[in-house]
């Protein structure tokens, strides 16, 4: 059987002497594993770069079988990616974390979109964590995760929003918040998409969803700790540049 | 006839495990040893034991010799207050190959890696952080090698020895003898984002 798609490579590992076990998030096949034959050689190997577009053609005799793929690349995202530390530091995170969270073979083609458009856009410092963010948004959406910032959980009012409920992922105004606002987790304009959004409000809004992805998304799979990956890219988007 | 092949099929099923050989032609070269007996087997057999016995990392940098501390280190000319860090001994020797550096070396040992568990602490790099100290570096070049992990321990190292010592890294670009229609978009990127003056 096989199968041929597009995909966004997230890993490669080596696999005896010259081949490379590579996984590529396909826009119809979810996150899927295979073998690269000679992955190693000087020819394929600049092309296996986490975060690269590949063309992948997928061929085993059984479906439940690793595989093999034959890959052609459409982009290399390396340079872009290595063009500075925000833009390296947000490709290890992306694929870091598409690895980490989701399941083998099931396609997520909104999420794989979004994925896409946010790797194109690597190299644009300026935009770049704020469209991170989004993503991270959007990821959780994806999983099941999603967080309601639409009108106050208590009060159902769409001003005022200041807080996210940890418990629900629901928006809180300051009003309703009252004493309770030490226990609830910040909710800078930019979560919900207002504002100039500096880097310190996006990372404090990075902070409110690496909540829910440490203490909702990670327990779901098996209480993993999130990839250190991630904190390293808040760490250097908290930073000033 | 079993029995009489017993230490030769091992010494074949030994030899089939060095990265380049297979089990045919690792029997192609026990074969080629033992014609050459006087000539290769014995003194590769001597060295082989003599190495075995005596080689050893590097205390100092990490490379691999037959002393505690490598000739390098131990050389005062090469004490030029430059320091290149690599990935591991293979890079070192490959830039000692060049005759192009004439300082010192750091091999980490690795890059970071997520997926395969390697962090900050299983490098070399707080080694690196006493050495600047201690061997009054001035120049800390990272050639790491021009992949997404190579880079990204490139970025770590920097932030953690920031404005402590000059720091600087490899160029990247266009390959000697390289055609530019056989290179990657990549590779072209790199090398325009680089160019100089003529």
């Amino acid at each position: 059987m096989d199968w041929r798609d597009q995909g966004i490579l997230l890993a490669v590992r080596h696999h005896g002497e010259t081949s490379v076990i590579i996984e590529v998030f396909t826009q119809e096949h979810g996150r899927h594993a295979g073998v690269v034959r000679g992955g190693t050689s000087r020819k394929i190997a600049p092309i296996l770069q986490p975060g690269a577009q590949l063309d992948v053609t997928w061929r085993a005799r059984l479906e439940d079988h690793i595989g093999s793929f034959a890959v052609e690349p459409l982009r290399s995202r390396a340079a872009a990616a290595m063009s500075g530390r925000i833009a390296l530091a947000g490709l290890n995170s992306v694929t870091a974390l598409l690895s980490f969270c989701l399941p083998e073979r099931e396609p997520h083609p909104n999420l794989y979109h979004h994925s896409e458009r946010l790797l194109d856009l690597l190299g644009q410092d300026e935009i770049w964590p704020l469209a991170y963010l989004r993503w991270e948004l959007g990821l959780l959406e994806e999983l099941g995760f999603g967080l309601d910032l639409s009108a106050c959980a208590v009060t159902g009012a769409t001003e005022d929003l200041a807080y996210v409920s940890p418990r629900t992922g629901r928006a809180v105004s300051s009003a309703a918040a009252g004493d309770w606002a030490d226990r609830l987790l910040p909710l800078p304009p930019c979560l919900r998409g207002q504002g100039p959004a500096p880097d310190a409000e996006i990372a404090e809004a990075l902070r409110t969803t690496g909540f829910f992805m440490e203490n909702r998304l990670a327990p779901s799979l098996g209480n993993r700790p999130l990839p250190e990956a991630r904190g390293r890219f808040v760490d250097l988007v908290s930073r000033p540049r | 006839m079993a029995g009489s092949t017993k230490d030769i099929d091992a010494l074949i099923e030994l030899m089939a495990r060095l990265p380049g050989l297979g089990p045919r032609s690792a029997r192609r070269a026990v074969l080629h040893l033992i014609r050459k007996r006087a000539l290769l087997l014995t003194p590769l057999a001597d060295l082989m034991t003599r190495v075995a016995a005596t080689a050893r990392e590097c205390l100092n940098c990490g490379n691999i010799g037959t002393s505690d501390v490598c000739d390098i280190c131990t050389d005062e000319r090469r004490a030029t207050g430059e320091l290149c860090v690599v990935e591991d001994v293979a890079d070192l020797w490959a830039m000692e190959r060049s005759g192009v550096f004439k300082g010192r070396y750091h091999v980490l040992g690795g890059t970071l890696s997520a997926l395969d568990g390697v962090g900050p602490e299983e490098l070399r790099i707080p080694r690196l952080a006493d050495r600047i100290t201690t061997e009054a570096i001035t120049e800390v070049i990272l050639a790491l090698n021009a992949t997404i992990d190579g880079q990204t321990t490139a970025h770590y190292i920097a932030d953690q020895l920031g404005g402590r010592v000059r720091l600087t890294s490899l160029a990247q670009g266009v390959p000697i003898g390289g055609e530019l229609d056989y290179l990657d978009d990549g590779t072209i990127s790199a090398a325009m984002r680089a160019r100089k003056d003529l």
